[in-house]
């Protein structure tokens, strides 16, 4: 982190960058928050951990906008997301200044919690630096620990590589963390009845209170006005009254990011209520995977999507129903 | 809100047989903004129209519902008969109760809730119409022609011929293309440049047409009736109005050994050359990059030995820009690079020749003065073989996946001419399938083998293998009698595949006309509109569109022309309101939409827009409705909805969805 | 409008057909009077490239049974491309529905030529049993809208 932290000064210093987009400590010892540094000596509040999961790379949208350059810290899976809103002229390449950081799996309070662990004062083995395979946690119970491993958020258990795809320069190392199949989830609701399907969504969805904390974080909704916020499609609704609403909500969410969400993880990392909505993104990336070919949104940043590309040979919307 | 009469027509009995006209009448009347409802027996008569004319004018109709037949059937005539009453046509909807309804219901009942429903449809949607205007264009009387080869010469005259300017741009030294390196063209074995040149010099002398060689495409801007185009015209380093063609300069000049790309480089030329005799214009360029003065700045021959003082070499590029009406594209092919064909010995041995070689082997004023003879030792070979579907119809991705179309006619054009003047020399062809469709091509291929006697064998090819004695040892395979065949040859010629200019994609991509996976330009329509690339405007003539031989070539060449005179004789052009328009506060500027759509419609500007009190220059995307052709991909496209179609917009269709789910 | 009891199911079918090819299919089986059930209603759009996922999900939302689409066949589209683009959007969205445990017979995407009366009747046909095979639509439906 000291690295990091010396690397952001002298950028600064030397004027290359205007501003650090990295992270602050929040009110509790696992919520640290995204934050601006402008000057040097405000960096002393700069840290990173393995709780800072949150994917930078929508904050450039409006970093872009700014005087002079932005030293942004991305992880591995964010670089996907900065090459995508490259690709979609969201972000400007020449207003970032990306500094790659090395990832070693983000950590999930939520995974630490469903241990029993409560309660919860300080958090030590959780920095980047560390080597450490646990965590130590002081809570008002006393020291607890718990594996790095099983604390870790289930995106990095599935985790897309550690290779940075677009940055400046790299600090920092990684650790593979992938150990789990990425369409296992996906793959084992598929295999239910349709009965089990709805069951499952319908308890699922129902939790939805619409906050929209998943559209707010997401990097691929960053349209300037939503269409469920626009009075285009008369869907502009935010009571949810009915259940349907959620469906269609997250069924057209999902759909709009098709081809074009690479799969951050983000949008279940901040549900309030734990729905997991990575299962219909990546429901999504499995069919275009399966039907027109692996795609890997953000790989680079000038590839057709597959919603804007087509093949001749392409399946009919007929193998739905074919494959039972 | 909207003031809406619906008009129920009885269409005779088609309608009222089985719909309750009345009922529908009465149920209608009842919809939101309905002001007027009647029936009529035939509302596409005079007195029909004339029943709605008066309505719009007394009730103070804003929108028009007439149930009756298809829209595809008078839907046109709906909204002139409102237009002459004052209303905008495009406040008329239709609702289809004859085709889509009383013709396929029996039960009156069933039938008149559906009729009502459609109606309600329809009402729902004319609700939130709103009037449009067709735009209007201006059209430049001009026309450019990329591609100075048999196809641009012909679609230059004749578009020359019907009055119009064209101007021809061509990349190379000389008009003429393709067909000036050809010896004799099938079926009828007329010499190619005795029917070439004639075409060439039409075209030089046309008063209407105007040529730029050794010059190109740089930029295009601009649509339909009003693109301009930069060109390039590459510095000649001769004086065009002053040089006579005498070519002394081409016979003192002392670099000699450049290869000779009209002779596709089986002899040399000079660094100051007009790449062939009859080249139009006659007047050489200088190869800059291989001429002495250029590169060691000594020598200066040329300009010494010139009469004229034609030779300036401080000449610089120039760049005319010139507006155009239409364009078309006529690019051409060029043949495949055989580094992937090891197996046919190309690269080792001279005897391995293509057949567009051959053509120049055999042509009088070629790098043989027109004697077959081997380019290893000029000995005449006796034993020939010819290769086909040399990189055409393969499945990897050494070659092409189609047909080149041209080649079994031009082989069995070689195999007879060559039996025909060297009787001694045997002639072999390895084929796959013999591809004869065209008029008295399947004669012509039979007369090379039952007149001339060459030798026809179904197989393939599998390796040509130079031997120690400078013969070469064909390996083949004969797939009628089952049988491995070796088969010792003086010369082997490969019929090569054809494929798209080069240049095409540079091209395709300034124009935004589309191009298949294998370079081909794209037709707006496979079948109907073969001529036509799907950018309005942008026309296709000859290879460019997909193999072809000199026939068809030329008939296209002259549809296009047609199709393009067809856009020249308007002064100008309506454009269907129907077309896609962005609300640019909407928009995030993410290029998606540009991505699918099909005519190149959508393009993005930094503007400065006024968000709610938030001032700031944001990347919108803006639609060229004279391009846009209201297919209204684009609308889908657009995560934030801030594409929308024009006269089928998102609110209208969901307005008659509800409507029908009510 | 009516109350279910008791009374036949009649679905309520929302057919998409595009302008060039499939509408035109639709008044070629009604100019040759090859009957489909009343049931479906069909919505004009200019090509199947137009059907927006939310216009499908509205249908339902409001109450439909069923949804098919009908364009151009691939190929032959008047636009050249827009059905390609349509039938990957369709292909995925219905995937998706599938996924939520929406019945896969629910959607439809039919390919019908201007010529094809016959098909358009045949495919209307053989929709509209299948959503009577299936019955009401009530996973999808927002109870609000019932009326």
């Amino acid at each position: 982190m000291q690295e990091l932290i010396n690397r952001a000064k002298e950028l600064l210093a030397d004027g290359t960058v205007a501003r650090v987009l990295g992270w602050k400590a929040g009110d509790l010892p696992y919520n640290p928050e995204p934050a601006y540094f402008e000057t040097e000596e405000s960096l002393k509040d700069f840290v990173y951990n393995g709780f800072c999961g949150a994917n930078l790379s929508k904050y450039m949208i409006e970093a872009s906008k700014l005087e002079g350059k932005t030293l942004v810290c991305l992880k591995p899976c964010d670089t996907y997301s900065f090459n995508q809103l490259i690709k979609e002229h969201r972000v400007d390449r020449e207003k970032a200044y990306i500094i790659g950081v090395g990832c070693k799996g983000k950590l999930d309070i939520e995974r630490i919690r469903k241990q029993g662990i409560k309660g919860i004062e300080s958090i030590s083995g959780a920095e980047i630096t560390d080597e450490a395979e646990t965590l130590t946690i002081q809570t008002i119970y006393g020291e607890k620990t718990c594996a790095y491993k099983d604390a870790m958020l289930e995106r990095c258990h599935v985790c897309k590589g550690k290779e940075h795809k677009i940055y400046d320069e790299l600090i920092g190392e990684s650790k593979d963390t992938k150990d789990a199949d990425r369409f296992a989830e996906v793959e084992k609701i598929e295999a239910m009845s349709p009965e089990e399907k709805f069951a499952f969504f319908q308890s699922q969805l129902s939790k939805c209170i619409r906050c929209n904390a998943c559209r707010n974080v997401c990097p691929a909704c960053s349209c300037r006005k939503c269409v469920f916020d626009s009075n285009k499609f008369d869907s502009a609704q935010k009571a949810n009254v009915d259940s349907f609403e959620e469906k269609m909500f997250h069924i057209i969410r999902a759909f709009h990011v098709a081809g074009r969400c690479t799969d951050c993880g983000e949008c279940s990392r901040v549900c309030p209520q734990g729905i997991p909505l990575h299962l219909f993104n990546r429901k999504f990336i499995k069919d275009i995977d399966t039907f027109y070919g692996e795609y890997q949104a953000g790989e680079d940043s000038t590839s057709k999507g597959p919603l804007t590309n087509f093949t001749f040979e392409d399946v009919e919307p007929s193998i739905v129903a074919e494959r039972g | 809100m909207q003031r809406i009469g619906v008009f129920v027509c009885h269409c005779g009995s088609n309608i009222a047989a089985t719909v309750d006209v009345k009922k529908v009448v009465e149920l209608a009347a009842k919809e939101p903004g309905v002001v007027h409802a009647e029936d009529y027996q035939y509302m596409c008569s005079e007195a029909g129209q004339a029943k709605i004319q008066e309505a719009i004018k007394e009730k103070k109709l804003t929108g028009v519902v007439v149930c009756s037949c298809s829209p595809r059937m008078h839907e046109a005539t709906f909204r002139k008969a409102a237009e002459r009453a004052g209303l905008n046509p495009y406040m008329v909807e239709i609702a289809n109760i004859r085709e889509h309804c009383s013709w396929i219901h029996k039960d009156m009942e069933e039938a008149t809730k559906k009729a009502v429903i459609l109606a309600r449809a329809a009402i729902a949607k004319v609700n939130l119409n709103a009037p449009l205007q067709p735009g209007e264009s201006r059209v430049t009387k001009r026309a450019l022609i990329i591609g100075g080869g048999i196809a641009g010469i012909q679609t230059a005259l004749d578009i020359a011929d019907a009055g119009y300017e064209v101007d021809i741009v061509e990349k190379t030294p000389s008009i003429g293309g393709r067909m000036s390196q050809l010896d004799k063209t099938f079926p009828t074995l007329d010499c190619s440049a005795c029917i070439l040149t004639p075409k060439m010099v039409e075209a030089a002398a046309h008063e209407k047409i105007n040529i730029y060689t050794y010059s190109e495409v740089e930029h295009v801007s601009g649509f339909v009736g009003d693109f301009t185009v930069d060109i390039r015209k590459k510095a000649r380093s001769v004086n065009m109005d002053k040089c006579t063609g005498c070519g002394v300069c081409q016979e003192k000049c002392p670099s000699k050994k450049i290869p000779n790309e009209f002779n596709r480089g089986l002899n040399n030329r000079t660094a100051i050359y007009t790449p062939f005799a009859q080249a139009i214009p006659n007047v050489p360029v200088i190869d800059r990059e291989n001429c002495l003065k250029f590169k060691t700045g000594k020598c200066g021959v040329c300009s010494k030995v010139c009469q004229a003082g034609a030779i300036e070499y401080d000449q610089q590029d120039e760049i005319v820009t010139q507006k155009y009406g239409a364009i078309v594209v006529a690019t051409g092919f060029d043949i495949i690079k055989l580094d992937k064909y090891d197996e046919y010995a190309y690269s080792q041995s001279k005897d391995v020749i293509t057949s567009l070689e051959l053509e120049r082997i055999m042509n009088a004023a070629g790098p043989t003065k027109g004697h077959l003879e081997r380019l290893s030792d000029g000995k005449a070979p006796k034993e020939l073989v010819f290769i086909q579907c040399v990189g055409s119809r393969c499945s990897d991705d050494r070659g092409k996946p189609y047909c080149s179309k041209i080649c079994c006619m031009y082989t069995a054009k070689h195999a007879m001419l060559i039996r025909d003047k060297y009787p001694d020399t045997n002639v072999t062809v390895f084929y796959i399938d013999v591809r004869t469709p065209g008029k008295n091509f399947d004669e012509f291929y039979r007369r090379a083998v039952e007149q001339y006697g060459v030798n026809y064998i179904k197989g393939q090819v599998g390796k040509v293998i130079p031997q120690p004695d400078g013969s070469l040892l064909v390996q083949g395979s004969d797939l009628i009698d089952n049988k491995q065949i070796l088969k010792k040859a003086d010369m082997v010629v490969l019929a090569t595949a054809i494929e798209p200019n080069p240049d095409v994609r540079k091209i395709a991509t300034m124009l935004t006309a589309s191009i298949d996976t294998n370079n081909f330009l794209t037709e707006a329509h496979a079948k109907l509109r073969p001529v036509e690339s799907p950018t309005a405007g942008i026309f296709l003539s000859g290879v460019c569109q997909g193999p072809k031989d000199i026939p068809e070539t030329v008939a296209q060449a002259g549809a296009a022309a047609v199709k393009a005179i067809g856009l020249l004789a308007k002064d100008k052009l309506t454009t269907n309101p129907c077309t896609a328009k962005s609300d640019e506060l909407l928009c995030n500027g993410c290029s998606t939409c540009a991505n699918v759509c099909p005519y190149g419609a959508i393009s993005y500007e930094d503007k400065q827009v006024n968000d709610h009190g938030i001032r700031e220059t944001r990347r919108v995307a803006v639609v060229n409705t004279a391009l846009c052709q209201g297919c209204g991909a684009c609308t889908v496209a657009c995560p934030s909805g801030a594409m929308d179609l024009q006269g089928f917009s998102n609110r209208q269709i969901i307005a008659e969805v509800d409507a029908i789910c009510r | 409008m009516s109350i279910e009891t008791n009374e036949e199911f009649r679905p309520k079918i929302v057919a998409f057909c595009c302008n060039w090819c499939s509408y035109a299919g639709a008044d070629l089986a009604g100019s040759s009077r090859l009957s489909y059930p009343a049931d479906v209603k069909i919505i004009r759009v200019p090509c199947s490239c137009r059907v927006n996922p939310m216009f499908i999900l509205r249908a339902f939302e409001k109450g439909a049974d069923g949804v098919i689409m009908c364009g151009c066949h691939p190929g032959d589209c008047h636009y050249s491309t827009g059905n390609y683009y349509a039938r990957r959007r369709m292909t995925l969205l219905f995937s998706m529905l599938d996924y939520i445990g929406v019945e896969n017979g629910r959607t439809r995407v039919e390919w019908v030529s201007a010529a094809e009366g016959v098909k358009f009747s045949q495919t209307m046909n053989e929709f509209v049993e299948k959503i009577h095979s299936l019955g009401k639509n009530v996973r999808l439906e927002d109870l609000r809208c019932r009326s």
